[in-house]
Protein backbone atom coordinates (compact mmCIF):
# COMPACT_ATOMS: atom_id res chain seq x y z
CA UNK A 1 0.00 0.00 0.00
CA UNK A 2 0.80 3.69 -0.33
CA UNK A 3 0.03 6.52 1.36
CA UNK A 4 -2.95 8.77 0.60
CA UNK A 5 -1.59 12.41 -1.05
CA UNK A 6 -1.06 15.04 1.25
CA UNK A 7 0.49 18.69 0.92
CA UNK A 8 4.18 19.02 2.13
CA UNK A 9 5.34 21.61 4.62
CA UNK A 10 9.30 22.04 4.80
CA UNK A 11 10.00 25.03 7.20
CA UNK A 12 13.20 26.63 7.84
CA UNK A 13 12.45 27.35 11.64
CA UNK A 14 10.35 26.40 14.60
CA UNK A 15 8.46 29.40 14.51
CA UNK A 16 7.55 28.60 11.20
CA UNK A 17 6.92 25.55 12.00
CA UNK A 18 4.25 26.70 14.64
CA UNK A 19 2.68 29.45 12.38
CA UNK A 20 1.97 26.78 9.74
CA UNK A 21 0.58 24.71 12.25
CA UNK A 22 -1.06 27.21 13.94
CA UNK A 23 -2.67 27.98 9.87
CA UNK A 24 -3.70 24.24 9.94
CA UNK A 25 -5.01 23.43 13.21
CA UNK A 26 -6.42 19.65 13.23
CA UNK A 27 -5.95 18.86 9.65
CA UNK A 28 -1.71 19.42 10.37
CA UNK A 29 0.37 16.81 11.67
CA UNK A 30 4.31 16.64 12.34
CA UNK A 31 6.23 14.20 10.44
CA UNK A 32 9.95 13.78 12.49
CA UNK A 33 11.50 10.67 11.85
CA UNK A 34 8.20 8.93 10.69
CA UNK A 35 9.29 5.39 11.80
CA UNK A 36 5.70 5.05 13.20
CA UNK A 37 3.85 7.58 11.36
CA UNK A 38 4.92 6.60 7.68
CA UNK A 39 3.90 2.82 7.86
CA UNK A 40 0.48 4.25 9.45
CA UNK A 41 -0.03 6.18 6.08
CA UNK A 42 1.34 3.49 3.97
CA UNK A 43 -1.20 0.32 5.84
CA UNK A 44 -3.60 3.83 5.05
CA UNK A 45 -4.70 3.73 8.99
CA UNK A 46 -3.54 7.46 8.96
CA UNK A 47 -4.56 10.10 6.35
CA UNK A 48 -2.72 13.47 7.52
CA UNK A 49 -3.72 16.20 4.83
CA UNK A 50 -0.73 18.15 5.52
CA UNK A 51 2.57 17.39 6.71
CA UNK A 52 4.84 19.44 8.56
CA UNK A 53 8.70 18.36 7.88
CA UNK A 54 10.64 19.10 10.80
CA UNK A 55 13.90 17.43 9.63
CA UNK A 56 15.38 20.42 8.36
CA UNK A 57 15.44 22.24 11.75
CA UNK A 58 18.75 21.62 13.01
CA UNK A 59 18.35 23.92 16.71
CA UNK A 60 15.55 20.67 17.25
CA UNK A 61 18.42 18.39 17.17
CA UNK A 62 19.55 18.58 20.03
CA UNK A 63 21.11 16.32 23.29
CA UNK A 64 21.75 18.69 26.56
CA UNK A 65 23.15 17.32 29.81
CA UNK A 66 22.85 19.20 33.09
CA UNK A 67 23.81 17.89 36.37
CA UNK A 68 20.50 16.85 37.10
CA UNK A 69 18.63 16.57 33.72
CA UNK A 70 18.74 15.43 30.30
CA UNK A 71 17.00 18.03 27.72
CA UNK A 72 16.76 15.79 24.06
CA UNK A 73 15.10 18.36 21.21
CA UNK A 74 12.41 17.12 19.19
CA UNK A 75 15.02 16.40 15.97
CA UNK A 76 16.81 14.34 18.01
CA UNK A 77 17.26 10.51 16.89
CA UNK A 78 16.69 7.64 18.64
CA UNK A 79 20.43 6.54 17.73
CA UNK A 80 22.21 9.87 19.14
CA UNK A 81 20.70 9.94 22.23
CA UNK A 82 21.97 6.36 22.82
CA UNK A 83 24.87 6.78 21.94
CA UNK A 84 25.69 10.54 23.82
CA UNK A 85 28.29 9.44 26.51
CA UNK A 86 26.88 12.13 28.95
CA UNK A 87 23.55 11.34 28.47
CA UNK A 88 24.77 7.92 29.49
CA UNK A 89 26.38 8.66 32.23
CA UNK A 90 23.87 11.35 33.91
CA UNK A 91 20.48 8.58 33.01
CA UNK A 92 21.79 5.58 32.35
CA UNK A 93 17.85 4.20 32.04
CA UNK A 94 17.88 6.27 28.65
CA UNK A 95 20.05 4.29 26.66
CA UNK A 96 19.08 0.86 28.85
CA UNK A 97 15.24 1.65 27.38
CA UNK A 98 16.39 2.54 24.00
CA UNK A 99 18.10 -0.64 23.08
CA UNK A 100 14.45 -2.15 23.11
CA UNK A 101 13.09 0.94 20.39
CA UNK A 102 13.05 -1.82 17.20
CA UNK A 103 16.47 -2.16 15.47
CA UNK A 104 19.21 -0.09 15.48
CA UNK A 105 18.51 0.91 11.71
CA UNK A 106 14.40 2.34 12.71
CA UNK A 107 16.83 4.31 15.95
CA UNK A 108 19.00 5.95 13.17
CA UNK A 109 15.75 7.26 12.03
CA UNK A 110 13.20 8.02 14.63
CA UNK A 111 13.21 10.14 17.51
CA UNK A 112 12.84 10.11 21.14
CA UNK A 113 10.52 12.79 21.26
CA UNK A 114 8.42 11.51 18.29
CA UNK A 115 7.91 8.13 20.00
CA UNK A 116 6.16 10.54 23.53
CA UNK A 117 4.05 11.91 20.99
CA UNK A 118 3.14 9.60 18.88
CA UNK A 119 1.89 7.92 22.84
CA UNK A 120 1.58 3.88 21.72
CA UNK A 121 1.24 1.88 24.90
CA UNK A 122 3.45 -0.83 23.43
CA UNK A 123 6.61 2.11 23.01
CA UNK A 124 9.48 2.30 25.67
CA UNK A 125 9.99 5.65 25.81
CA UNK A 126 7.04 7.03 27.54
CA UNK A 127 7.73 4.88 30.08
CA UNK A 128 10.90 6.11 30.80
CA UNK A 129 9.73 9.48 31.07
CA UNK A 130 7.12 8.28 33.47
CA UNK A 131 9.91 6.74 36.00
CA UNK A 132 11.89 9.86 35.47
CA UNK A 133 9.22 12.39 36.26
CA UNK A 134 10.11 13.65 32.97
CA UNK A 135 8.16 16.52 31.17
CA UNK A 136 7.38 17.28 27.26
CA UNK A 137 7.87 21.00 26.49
CA UNK A 138 5.36 22.07 23.72
CA UNK A 139 4.89 25.38 21.72
CA UNK A 140 2.81 27.34 19.47
CA UNK A 141 2.50 30.36 18.13
CA UNK A 142 0.52 31.49 21.91
CA UNK A 143 3.63 30.23 23.62
CA UNK A 144 4.59 27.33 24.72
CA UNK A 145 4.26 25.53 28.27
CA UNK A 146 5.40 21.95 29.64
CA UNK A 147 3.37 18.74 30.75
CA UNK A 148 4.51 16.43 33.32
CA UNK A 149 4.59 12.75 31.89
CA UNK A 150 1.48 11.95 34.20
CA UNK A 151 -0.28 14.22 32.52
CA UNK A 152 0.98 13.70 28.90
CA UNK A 153 -0.66 10.45 27.71
CA UNK A 154 -3.91 9.98 27.94
CA UNK A 155 -4.34 6.83 26.42
CA UNK A 156 -3.52 4.39 23.23
CA UNK A 157 -2.13 6.64 20.83
CA UNK A 158 -3.10 9.96 22.22
CA UNK A 159 -0.91 12.62 24.00
CA UNK A 160 -1.62 15.64 25.84
CA UNK A 161 -0.67 17.93 22.55
CA UNK A 162 -3.23 19.96 21.13
CA UNK A 163 -3.32 21.11 17.29
CA UNK A 164 -0.88 24.04 16.26
CA UNK A 165 1.55 22.57 19.30
CA UNK A 166 4.57 21.07 18.17
CA UNK A 167 6.56 18.99 20.23
CA UNK A 168 9.86 20.97 20.67
CA UNK A 169 11.66 18.81 23.59
CA UNK A 170 11.79 16.80 26.50
CA UNK A 171 13.39 16.33 29.95
CA UNK A 172 14.31 13.76 31.86
CA UNK A 173 15.42 14.02 35.46
CA UNK A 174 18.19 12.43 36.79
CA UNK A 175 16.89 10.01 39.96
CA UNK A 176 18.69 10.86 43.51
CA UNK A 177 22.29 9.97 43.94
CA UNK A 178 22.72 5.86 44.94
CA UNK A 179 19.47 4.69 42.34
CA UNK A 180 20.06 2.41 39.86
CA UNK A 181 17.43 0.94 36.97
CA UNK A 182 16.93 -1.54 34.56
CA UNK A 183 14.23 -1.95 31.11
CA UNK A 184 13.68 -5.54 30.55
CA UNK A 185 10.96 -6.85 27.78
CA UNK A 186 9.90 -9.68 25.79
CA UNK A 187 9.01 -10.04 22.38
CA UNK A 188 7.94 -12.87 20.32
CA UNK A 189 11.13 -11.35 17.77
CA UNK A 190 14.11 -9.73 18.21
CA UNK A 191 13.02 -5.75 17.92
CA UNK A 192 9.14 -6.26 17.31
CA UNK A 193 6.55 -5.02 19.98
CA UNK A 194 7.29 -6.41 23.57
CA UNK A 195 4.18 -8.14 24.62
CA UNK A 196 5.42 -7.00 28.16
CA UNK A 197 7.82 -4.68 28.92
CA UNK A 198 9.20 -3.17 32.60
CA UNK A 199 11.63 -0.02 33.14
CA UNK A 200 12.59 -0.10 37.23
CA UNK A 201 14.23 2.78 38.82
CA UNK A 202 15.44 1.57 42.56
CA UNK A 203 17.10 3.96 45.27
CA UNK A 204 19.61 3.00 47.72
CA UNK A 205 20.70 4.69 51.50
CA UNK A 206 24.18 5.38 52.54
CA UNK A 207 24.38 1.96 53.93
CA UNK A 208 23.05 -0.32 50.29
CA UNK A 209 20.10 -0.89 51.78
CA UNK A 210 16.93 -0.20 48.97
CA UNK A 211 14.64 3.09 50.27
CA UNK A 212 12.29 3.72 47.42
CA UNK A 213 11.17 1.58 43.97
CA UNK A 214 9.20 2.28 41.37
CA UNK A 215 8.25 0.40 37.81
CA UNK A 216 6.56 1.23 34.75
CA UNK A 217 4.99 -1.28 32.61
CA UNK A 218 4.38 -1.40 29.07
CA UNK A 219 1.77 -2.99 26.75
CA UNK A 220 -0.13 -3.85 30.11
CA UNK A 221 -2.58 -0.55 29.50
CA UNK A 222 -3.35 2.67 28.05
CA UNK A 223 0.11 3.94 28.35
CA UNK A 224 2.68 3.55 30.70
CA UNK A 225 2.04 1.87 33.75
CA UNK A 226 3.48 3.89 36.57
CA UNK A 227 3.56 1.93 39.84
CA UNK A 228 5.42 2.75 43.18
CA UNK A 229 7.02 -0.86 44.76
CA UNK A 230 8.20 0.92 48.06
CA UNK A 231 6.05 -0.80 50.04
CA UNK A 232 7.28 -4.47 48.46
CA UNK A 233 10.84 -3.79 49.59
CA UNK A 234 11.52 -6.24 52.37
CA UNK A 235 12.58 -5.26 56.34
CA UNK A 236 16.00 -5.40 55.56
CA UNK A 237 15.75 -3.55 52.45
CA UNK A 238 17.68 -5.77 50.63
CA UNK A 239 15.37 -7.25 48.21
CA UNK A 240 11.31 -7.38 47.19
CA UNK A 241 8.42 -9.76 48.50
CA UNK A 242 7.16 -10.99 45.52
CA UNK A 243 3.74 -11.29 46.85
CA UNK A 244 3.61 -7.67 47.77
CA UNK A 245 4.83 -7.12 44.02
CA UNK A 246 2.17 -9.00 42.19
CA UNK A 247 -0.40 -7.23 44.49
CA UNK A 248 0.86 -4.19 43.82
CA UNK A 249 1.17 -4.66 39.85
CA UNK A 250 -2.07 -6.19 39.36
CA UNK A 251 -3.73 -3.03 40.61
CA UNK A 252 -3.22 -0.62 38.13
CA UNK A 253 -2.22 -2.95 34.64
CA UNK A 254 -5.25 -3.79 32.59
CA UNK A 255 -3.92 -6.12 29.72
CA UNK A 256 -5.53 -6.95 26.84
CA UNK A 257 -6.07 -10.39 24.51
CA UNK A 258 -4.53 -10.01 21.22
CA UNK A 259 -3.10 -12.39 18.75
CA UNK A 260 0.40 -12.08 20.26
CA UNK A 261 -0.67 -13.07 24.06
CA UNK A 262 -3.37 -13.39 26.39
CA UNK A 263 -4.61 -10.97 28.85
CA UNK A 264 -3.06 -13.68 31.67
CA UNK A 265 0.39 -14.46 30.04
CA UNK A 266 0.73 -10.33 30.03
CA UNK A 267 -0.47 -10.46 33.22
CA UNK A 268 2.27 -13.54 34.23
CA UNK A 269 5.01 -11.75 32.17
CA UNK A 270 4.18 -8.22 34.22
CA UNK A 271 5.32 -10.26 37.39
CA UNK A 272 7.68 -12.14 36.47
CA UNK A 273 9.51 -9.28 34.28
CA UNK A 274 8.78 -6.49 37.38
CA UNK A 275 10.83 -9.16 39.27
CA UNK A 276 13.65 -9.63 37.61
CA UNK A 277 13.94 -5.34 36.61
CA UNK A 278 14.19 -4.92 39.91
CA UNK A 279 16.54 -7.07 40.91
CA UNK A 280 18.86 -5.84 37.96
CA UNK A 281 17.95 -1.73 38.64
CA UNK A 282 19.27 -2.85 42.43
CA UNK A 283 22.49 -4.70 41.04
CA UNK A 284 22.77 -1.69 38.69
CA UNK A 285 22.53 0.48 42.18
CA UNK A 286 25.26 -1.01 44.19
CA UNK A 287 27.62 -1.74 41.43
CA UNK A 288 27.20 1.91 40.95
CA UNK A 289 28.05 2.48 44.47
CA UNK A 290 31.27 0.17 44.42
CA UNK A 291 32.39 2.59 41.51
CA UNK A 292 31.92 5.44 43.49
CA UNK A 293 33.51 4.21 46.55
CA UNK A 294 36.74 2.75 44.47
CA UNK A 295 37.16 6.22 43.01
CA UNK B 1 8.36 6.57 -14.09
CA UNK B 2 8.08 10.14 -13.18
CA UNK B 3 5.43 11.25 -15.06
CA UNK B 4 3.62 14.27 -13.90
CA UNK B 5 0.69 13.77 -16.51
CA UNK B 6 -0.26 10.98 -15.30
CA UNK B 7 -1.22 12.49 -11.39
CA UNK B 8 -2.58 15.79 -10.71
CA UNK B 9 -0.79 15.91 -7.58
CA UNK B 10 1.08 18.36 -6.98
CA UNK B 11 4.95 17.88 -7.11
CA UNK B 12 8.05 19.45 -4.55
CA UNK B 13 11.17 19.49 -5.37
CA UNK B 14 13.87 17.59 -3.50
CA UNK B 15 17.62 17.16 -4.56
CA UNK B 16 19.89 14.52 -2.98
CA UNK B 17 23.08 12.62 -4.05
CA UNK B 18 22.80 9.14 -4.78
CA UNK B 19 26.00 7.43 -5.01
CA UNK B 20 27.94 10.50 -5.36
CA UNK B 21 25.52 11.60 -8.47
CA UNK B 22 23.33 14.78 -7.52
CA UNK B 23 19.66 14.40 -8.08
CA UNK B 24 16.95 17.12 -8.58
CA UNK B 25 13.39 15.22 -8.84
CA UNK B 26 10.20 16.56 -9.23
CA UNK B 27 7.78 13.97 -7.14
CA UNK B 28 4.90 14.12 -5.00
CA UNK B 29 4.81 14.69 -1.78
CA UNK B 30 3.70 11.37 -0.85
CA UNK B 31 6.93 9.45 -2.65
CA UNK B 32 8.59 7.23 -0.65
CA UNK B 33 12.08 7.05 -0.96
CA UNK B 34 11.86 3.14 -1.73
CA UNK B 35 9.79 4.12 -5.08
CA UNK B 36 11.64 7.46 -5.87
CA UNK B 37 14.96 5.12 -6.44
CA UNK B 38 13.64 2.07 -7.52
CA UNK B 39 10.68 3.97 -10.39
CA UNK B 40 11.88 7.49 -10.97
CA UNK B 41 16.05 7.20 -10.80
CA UNK B 42 15.68 3.28 -12.03
CA UNK B 43 17.65 2.14 -9.35
CA UNK B 44 16.46 -1.20 -8.92
CA UNK B 45 19.04 -2.74 -6.80
CA UNK B 46 17.08 -1.26 -3.69
CA UNK B 47 14.35 -4.05 -2.97
CA UNK B 48 11.04 -3.43 -1.58
CA UNK B 49 9.50 -6.49 0.42
CA UNK B 50 7.16 -5.53 3.74
CA UNK B 51 6.70 -1.96 2.77
CA UNK B 52 6.27 -1.10 6.56
CA UNK B 53 9.67 -1.30 8.01
CA UNK B 54 9.76 -4.85 9.58
CA UNK B 55 11.71 -6.87 6.40
CA UNK B 56 14.74 -4.38 6.23
CA UNK B 57 15.19 -5.63 2.00
CA UNK B 58 15.05 -1.97 1.45
CA UNK B 59 17.84 -0.55 3.96
CA UNK B 60 19.40 1.96 1.96
CA UNK B 61 22.21 4.58 3.88
CA UNK B 62 21.15 8.10 4.34
CA UNK B 63 24.25 10.42 5.34
CA UNK B 64 26.30 7.20 5.99
CA UNK B 65 23.71 5.53 8.69
CA UNK B 66 21.57 2.36 7.76
CA UNK B 67 17.64 3.71 6.89
CA UNK B 68 14.80 2.35 5.77
CA UNK B 69 13.92 3.55 2.24
CA UNK B 70 9.75 2.48 2.82
CA UNK B 71 9.85 4.55 5.83
CA UNK B 72 10.86 8.01 4.22
CA UNK B 73 9.38 10.42 2.28
CA UNK B 74 11.50 11.60 -0.61
CA UNK B 75 10.94 14.57 -0.10
CA UNK B 76 12.37 15.11 3.45
CA UNK B 77 15.76 13.69 2.25
CA UNK B 78 16.36 17.13 1.06
CA UNK B 79 20.18 17.73 0.77
CA UNK B 80 21.00 14.00 1.98
CA UNK B 81 23.80 12.04 0.21
CA UNK B 82 22.17 8.66 -0.32
CA UNK B 83 24.18 5.05 -1.01
CA UNK B 84 22.67 2.78 -2.27
CA UNK B 85 23.81 -1.16 -3.06
CA UNK B 86 24.81 0.09 -6.18
CA UNK B 87 27.12 2.03 -4.18
CA UNK B 88 28.90 -0.17 -2.10
CA UNK B 89 31.63 -2.03 -5.13
CA UNK B 90 34.82 -0.39 -4.96
CA UNK B 91 35.86 2.43 -7.19
CA UNK B 92 36.70 0.51 -10.31
CA UNK B 93 32.81 -1.36 -10.50
CA UNK B 94 33.65 -4.50 -9.10
CA UNK B 95 32.36 -6.23 -5.85
CA UNK B 96 33.03 -4.26 -2.51
CA UNK B 97 34.17 -6.45 0.76
CA UNK B 98 30.79 -7.26 1.26
CA UNK B 99 29.80 -8.55 -1.92
CA UNK B 100 32.68 -10.74 -1.89
CA UNK B 101 31.77 -12.01 1.45
CA UNK B 102 28.37 -12.84 0.30
CA UNK B 103 29.80 -15.10 -2.75
CA UNK B 104 32.85 -16.54 -0.41
CA UNK B 105 30.35 -17.38 2.40
CA UNK B 106 27.41 -18.36 0.13
CA UNK B 107 25.36 -16.03 2.07
CA UNK B 108 22.88 -15.55 -0.37
CA UNK B 109 20.17 -18.00 -2.37
CA UNK B 110 17.28 -15.73 -3.98
CA UNK B 111 18.68 -12.55 -2.87
CA UNK B 112 15.87 -10.56 -2.45
CA UNK B 113 16.97 -9.74 0.75
CA UNK B 114 20.65 -9.03 0.00
CA UNK B 115 20.77 -5.54 -1.06
CA UNK B 116 19.18 -4.76 2.87
CA UNK B 117 21.61 -6.80 4.17
CA UNK B 118 24.89 -5.10 2.03
CA UNK B 119 24.16 -1.65 3.00
CA UNK B 120 23.21 -2.37 6.38
CA UNK B 121 26.62 -4.27 6.94
CA UNK B 122 28.17 -1.95 4.76
CA UNK B 123 27.71 0.89 7.78
CA UNK B 124 28.53 -1.38 10.34
CA UNK B 125 31.88 -2.13 9.69
CA UNK B 126 32.96 1.16 9.34
CA UNK B 127 31.82 1.56 13.24
CA UNK B 128 33.40 -1.95 14.27
CA UNK B 129 35.95 -3.30 11.93
CA UNK B 130 36.02 -7.11 13.99
CA UNK B 131 32.95 -8.21 14.98
CA UNK B 132 32.42 -11.37 17.28
CA UNK B 133 29.98 -13.73 15.76
CA UNK B 134 27.49 -12.44 18.40
CA UNK B 135 28.21 -8.78 17.55
CA UNK B 136 27.68 -9.54 13.91
CA UNK B 137 24.14 -11.11 14.52
CA UNK B 138 23.16 -8.03 16.68
CA UNK B 139 24.27 -5.77 13.48
CA UNK B 140 22.03 -7.87 11.45
CA UNK B 141 18.96 -8.16 13.15
CA UNK B 142 17.10 -5.99 11.86
CA UNK B 143 16.89 -7.57 8.22
CA UNK B 144 14.95 -10.72 7.63
CA UNK B 145 15.94 -13.57 5.41
CA UNK B 146 13.75 -16.59 4.90
CA UNK B 147 15.75 -18.75 2.74
CA UNK B 148 19.44 -18.38 3.03
CA UNK B 149 19.28 -18.84 6.64
CA UNK B 150 21.44 -16.46 8.84
CA UNK B 151 24.30 -18.56 9.83
CA UNK B 152 26.31 -18.08 6.45
CA UNK B 153 25.24 -14.22 6.68
CA UNK B 154 26.76 -14.37 9.83
CA UNK B 155 30.29 -15.55 8.58
CA UNK B 156 29.76 -13.22 5.38
CA UNK B 157 29.96 -10.14 8.27
CA UNK B 158 32.99 -11.73 9.96
CA UNK B 159 34.64 -12.24 5.88
CA UNK B 160 33.81 -8.92 5.31
CA UNK B 161 35.35 -7.56 8.32
CA UNK B 162 38.94 -9.70 7.46
CA UNK B 163 38.60 -8.84 3.85
CA UNK B 164 38.24 -4.87 4.79
CA UNK B 165 40.72 -5.40 7.05
CA UNK B 166 42.93 -6.35 4.02
CA UNK B 167 43.49 -10.59 5.43
CA UNK B 168 42.96 -12.28 2.90
CA UNK B 169 43.33 -15.88 4.31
Amino acid sequence: MKPSPFTYHRPSSVSEAVEVLAELGEDGKVLAGGQSLVPLMSMRLAAPGHLVDINHLPELDSVEVTDTTVRVGALARHSRVEHDAAAYAAIPLLRQGLLNVAHPTIRNRGTTVGSLVHADPAAEMPAVLALLDGVVQLSSTTGSREVPASEFFLGPMESALRAGELAVAATFRRPPDGSGSAFLELARRHGDYAMCGVGAVVTLDADDALTAARVALISVGGGPVLVDVTTAITGSGGGFDPAVLRELVDGPIDPEDDIHASADYRRHLAHVLTGRALTRAREHAVRGRRQERAA
Amino acid sequence: MNTPASTTEPLVRVRFTVNGTPHELDVPARRLLSDALRHDLRLTGTHVGCEHGVCGACTVLVDGRPVRSCLAFAVTLEGAAITTVEGCCTADGSMGPVQQAFQDCHALQCGFCTPGFVTTITAYLDDVADPSAEEAREAISGNLCRCTGYQNIVAAVQRAAELKRGETP
